[in-house]
Parts: C-alpha cells; sequence; structure tokens
C-alpha cells in the first residue's frame, strides 16, 4: 500500500517538474508546447555532458548516490538549455506569433521541433540508453513493506523546494506578479508597462529549469534516452488538464494524481495498460469537474 | 505649457482588419489640464479611438502626438512611462491578482513611489484600502472600477484616458466616480474620456467631441454641446428620435443607456 504511494509520489515529482514549463507556456503564450518533452531530454543530456566533462562520476552525498558534479552540472545544463529554447523561441515561435498565427500552428510547429529534437540527441547522443554513472543505489525501508532509495527521497525534496520557492517566484517578485498578469491579460498588462517580450524569455527560461531538473534526475534514477521526455509527456499533459489548465499550483496537484495513479495500476497488476487507466480516472474525474481540479468554470 | 496640446490627433485612419477601417480620418486635441470628454453612439468608434492612440491599434494615416511626440514611434508599454494612463472599457482590472497587486503592476516603472502612492489612493478610494488583500474579480462593479482609476493613477500619468468610467455603476456611484476625477484633474492630470452618461460627463468636462461613424462629428465646449438640441436629443434623452438624425444608422444604435458590462 505505501510502496505504491511512494513510488507514485516519486513519478509525481518528475511529472509536475516538467509540467511547470508546460503549464507555464500554455498561460503565457496560449498554446501546448509538444516540444516540451525535448526541452526535458535535452536538459539531462547537457547534464551529461557536463558530469562527463568533468570526469569524476556522479560523486555522492552520504548515503544518496549523487554528489557536486551532477549538483553543478544542473546550473551549466540550464543556462546552455534555455539559450537553446530562447534561440528557438526567436527563430520560430516568436515569428509565428508576430503573423498572429493560430494555436493549431504553433502546436504544429512544436510537434515539428519535437520531432527535431529527438533526432538531434540520437544523432549526438546515440539512440541507445545512458548512464551518468553506472552504481547500485542504496534502498531502505521508510515505511514497513514500502522501500524507496535515497535518491528517490532526496529527488522528491527538491522537487518540493522548487515548487516552493516557484510559489514565492510568481507572489511577492515583480517579475512573478507581471507574470500572472500577462497570463491573465496580455493588453492590460502591456498598457502598464509590462514589456510582454521579456516576461516570455523568463516564462521559457524558468520552464526550462524545471524541465532540465525534472530530466537530470529522470536520467540519474532511470536512464538518459533520447525518448525521455516525449515519453513523459503524455502523463505531463494529463496532469495539467486535471489541475486545470491555466492553474499553475493545478497542475503540480494533477502532476501528484497523475503519478499515483500510475503507480496505483502496476501495484493492482494493471502495469500493461497504466496510460490507459489514468487517463480512464481522469476522464472520470473531469465528467464531474469539466474544469480540472483548480480551474475556474468557462 | 499651460495652455498647449498635451494630445493632437490629426485625421486618424485605423482599425482591427486591414482594408476595414472604423475610423475614417478623426482629429481631436486636448490641452493641459482640461477634461474633454467623447461622446458617440455605439459602435461609433470612441474605444477604437483611445486604442489607437495607446498604440493598441496601428494608426494607418494621420498622426498623433502626445507633448510634441510621435506617438506611432512608442510601443504600448512604453507608453505609461512617458506620462499616458488609460483605463480600458472593459477587462480593465486583473481579476486573479489582487487589489494591492492590481495597484504596484500600475506602479511598475516607479516602483520607488509604490508604497506613498498606494496611500494616496487608499486616500481617494477608501473602499478599496478595506479589501487591499482580496481578489480584484470578488470586488464590486463600482469598486473595479475605482481600482481601474487608481491603478492608471499609480504611475503619476499627465494625461488619463478614461473609457466609459461610469459603465455599469448607479448614478450615485457615477457620480463619486466623476467627482473624483475631478480631484484628479484638480491635481494636475488632464482627462479625456469615452463617456455613455453625457450629461453628468459634460458637466464635469470643459470641452467635448461628438464621434459618429469614426469621424468627430460635433465638437466645443461642454456647455455648449449641454444646451445644442442635436446632442441633446442623441444622449440626453429622447432616444427614439436618434435615428432621424443620420448620426450613423448602424444595428447597434438600438442598445441604449450605460448599462454594459
Ligand atoms: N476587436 C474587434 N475586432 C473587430 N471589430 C471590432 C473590434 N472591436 C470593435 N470592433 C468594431 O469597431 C466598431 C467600433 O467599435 P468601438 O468599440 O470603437 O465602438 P464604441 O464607440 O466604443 O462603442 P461602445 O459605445 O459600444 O463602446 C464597431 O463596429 C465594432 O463592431
Ligand atoms: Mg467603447
Amino acid at each position: 500500500m505505501m510502496q505504491f504511494v511512494l513510488n507514485g509520489l516519486v513519478l509525481a515529482s518528475t511529472i509536475a517538474l516538467g509540467a511547470v514549463g508546460l503549464s507555464m507556456t500554455y498561460n503565457i503564450l496560449r498554446f501546448a508546447n509538444f516540444a516540451h518533452g525535448e526541452v526535458i531530454a535535452i536538459g539531462a543530456y547537457f547534464s551529461l555532458a557536463v558530469v562527463t566533462l568533468i570526469g569524476a562520476g556522479v560523486g555522492s552525498i552520504g548515503p544518496i548516490a549523487f554528489g557536486w558534479p551532477l549538483l553543478v552540472s544542473l546550473p551549466i545544463s540550464i543556462f546552455v538549455t534555455s539559450m537553446i529554447i530562447l534561440l528557438v523561441d526567436a527563430l520560430v515561435f516568436r515569428q509565428l506569433r508576430n503573423k498572429n498565427a493560430t494555436r493549431i500552428t504553433l502546436i504544429m510547429a512544436a510537434f515539428g521541433l519535437s520531432l527535431m529534437g529527438r533526432s538531434l540527441i540520437t544523432l549526438f547522443a546515440g539512440g541507445d540508453p545512458k548512464y551518468y554513472e553506472f552504481s547500485i543505489r542504496k534502498v531502505f525501508e521508510l515505511f514497513p513493506g514500502a522501500k524507496i532509495g535515497p535518491d528517490e527521497l532526496a529527488v522528491m525534496g527538491i522537487a518540493a523546494s522548487a515548487f516552493i520557492g516557484l510559489y514565492f517566484y510568481l507572489s511577492r517578485t515583480i517579475m512573478g506578479k507581471s507574470m500572472r498578469a500577462v497570463a491573465e491579460n496580455p493588453v492590460l498588462a502591456r498598457i502598464n508597462g509590462i514589456d510582454t517580450r521579456q516576461v516570455i524569455r523568463w516564462t521559457w527560461i524558468i520552464g526550462t529549469a524545471f524541465a532540465t531538473v525534472g530530466g537530470t534526475f529522470l536520467g540519474h534514477i532511470e536512464q538518459l534516452r533520447p525518448e525521455m521526455g516525449f515519453d513523459l509527456l503524455l502523463l505531463m499533459f494529463a496532469a495539467l488538464i486535471l489541475g486545470g489548465a491555466g492553474n499553475l499550483y493545478g497542475t503540480v496537484l494533477g502532476a501528484i494524481l497523475v503519478g499515483l495513479i500510475d503507480s496505483m495500476s502496476v501495484a493492482i497488476g494493471l502495469s500493461a495498460y497504466r496510460a490507459a487507466v489514468v487517463f480512464m480516472v481522469i476522464m472520470l474525474i473531469l465528467l464531474v469537474r469539466p474544469q480540472g481540479l483548480l480551474g475556474e468554470k468557462a | 505649457m499651460p495652455g498647449g496640446n498635451i494630445l493632437e490627433v490629426r485625421n486618424v485612419v485605423s482599425g482591427y482588419v486591414p482594408t476595414l477601417p472604423i475610423l475614417n480620418g478623426v482629429s481631436l486635441d486636448v490641452k493641459v489640464g482640461e477634461i474633454v470628454t467623447l461622446l458617440g453612439p455605439n459602435g461609433a468608434g470612441k474605444s477604437t479611438l483611445i486604442k489607437a492612440i495607446a498604440g493598441i491599434l496601428k494608426v494607418w494615416s494621420g498622426t498623433a502626438h502626445f507633448l510634441g511626440r510621435d506617438l506611432t514611434k512608442f510601443e504600448t508599454h512604453d507608453l505609461v512611462r512617458e506620462g499616458l494612463g488609460y483605463v480600458p472599457q472593459t477587462e480593465n482590472v486583473f481579476a486573479k491578482l489582487s487589489v494591492e497587486e492590481n495597484l504596484e503592476i500600475g506602479c511598475l516603472v516607479n516602483r520607488k513611489e509604490y508604497p506613498r502612492q498606494r496611500e494616496r489612493i487608499f486616500e481617494l478610494f477608501p473602499d478599496l484600502a478595506r479589501q487591499r488583500s482580496l481578489a480584484a474579480g470578488k470586488l464590486s462593479g463600482g469598486q473595479r472600477q475605482m481600482l481601474a482609476v487608481g491603478r492608471a493613477l499609480m504611475a503619476n500619468p499627465k494625461l488619463l484616458m478614461l473609457d466609459e468610467p461610469s459603465a455599469g455603476l448607479s448614478p450615485k456611484l457615477a457620480q463619486v466616480v466623476f467627482s473624483q476625477l475631478l480631484k484628479v484633474r484638480d491635481a494636475g492630470v488632464t482627462i479625456l474620456m469615452v463617456e455613455q452618461n453625457a450629461r453628468a460627463a459634460l458637466q464635469i468636462s470643459d470641452r467635448g467631441y461628438i464621434l459618429a461613424e469614426g469621424r468627430e462629428h460635433l465638437q466645443g465646449d461642454a456647455a455648449s454641446l449641454l444646451d445644442n438640441p442635436e446632442v441633446g436629443e442623441l444622449f440626453l434623452g429622447a432616444k427614439s428620435r436618434l435615428a432621424k438624425t443620420g448620426l450613423g444608422a448602424k444595428s447597434h444604435l438600438a442598445k441604449t443607456g450605460p448599462g454594459k458590462s
């Protein structure tokens, strides 16, 4: 019983870290970024590149099987990945925005970029799974009958702190408030002197930072594959819709539920149908609450 | 430069869809220290004119100058720093942000002044002070309108453009808003407002313009407009005879009263 909750929360951490960027682009740029899975993967692979460059493995902190090399790689990888995403925005999405492209056009462009991203990763890093470091990780019993590794616990802690940080960023800083203003009413935001282009840049950077953290730890706990982000995309969208599209806190709540439902379906022996179970439950919830858990009524 | 023009609009053509102009060459002046009211039937292009001045719509031809500077060279987000404030007709507050956050966003270009400005607005609109932590979407119609005006005042505009500040308010509340606007003007802010509530608006105004079919149809000082029989017929009652005047025989002329969202 407790085991599936723990497994679910570990999965939820990754989904939520990824879904933050998805939710933010959805709120501010108003389209579903189907290329966000590749942001996660690219972030993870850049971390791999930095870890390889350092050449000291991933280190360790007490029982946790990652240490300074992985943690140092994170800001570097976040920086590089953000720059790439900003370049892609300038070359593709901004051009489309300036031409008043429809949402469908933006989504199709994102689809194309998603394919391209995966191909490029395969081209540069190869299609076979990669690891930051082969190591045997410890597992201990947190509750009777419920095992979890210290790494998984650390990842959950990091995800939770990241969300608390994001909460304070959005509710206390002027850029955070400007983001919420643009998400609600871009024209009124401009009237108040908010440069929406600046807000859009920070939206990409924050989304990319969360994706890179999520991708890197997903890569550490499991493995790195070119499809690692794309495979997560459906669950991230599920979290977004379940939480109520347009509500970032709803997205985090949705991610927790999606993670729990997924691991529960494994626990009851439906692992082959886990995606189907997730979407069945979501459909049932949406039948009762079409606007999602924290969404507003249309 | 008292007496000089703070805003000069000349032959402006603009609209939403290419080849379908809504403004067909409007001209309008606002002098420093004035309150100018823009009247006109529904669909005349009043809001469109304000949006073109604020850079939300492109000016297709003609010119617009604010304090002698070419407005078409600015982006919308630069204007508040230049001293041009704007309260749109609809969706003029951030409903999901608290009252205080709305005011803080209004003070973005002048953040050091925020605490002082906020207290000034709370003095002007004491209702807002009591609701400071409430989401703006939960305010009553009148409080919302006060927040919209307060938000625009946070940046200390030189010219404040208001699109139907009394829309949806009871006559009593509308009077409160108008008397606050007088105070705002006396504090040195020039005002250009669109209004449906013609009599009350003209009573606090220096001059007025009547816009029809994307052009200024009539203009004059407020007292003469109040006495003008055509204006009386159009806006100060007797709305049923509207069609006869030929003042924009558009279908939405039938819409009456200020009670719109
Ligand atoms: N976003 C828009 N897209 C296309 N056409 C628009 C848009 N907004 C307004 N219009 C059209 O432009 C014309 C002028 O509208 P505008 O809002 O300027 O009128 P108004 O004088 O402000 O009227 P009201 O008293 O109803 O506010 C109308 O015919 C209207 O249908
Ligand atoms: Mg209007």
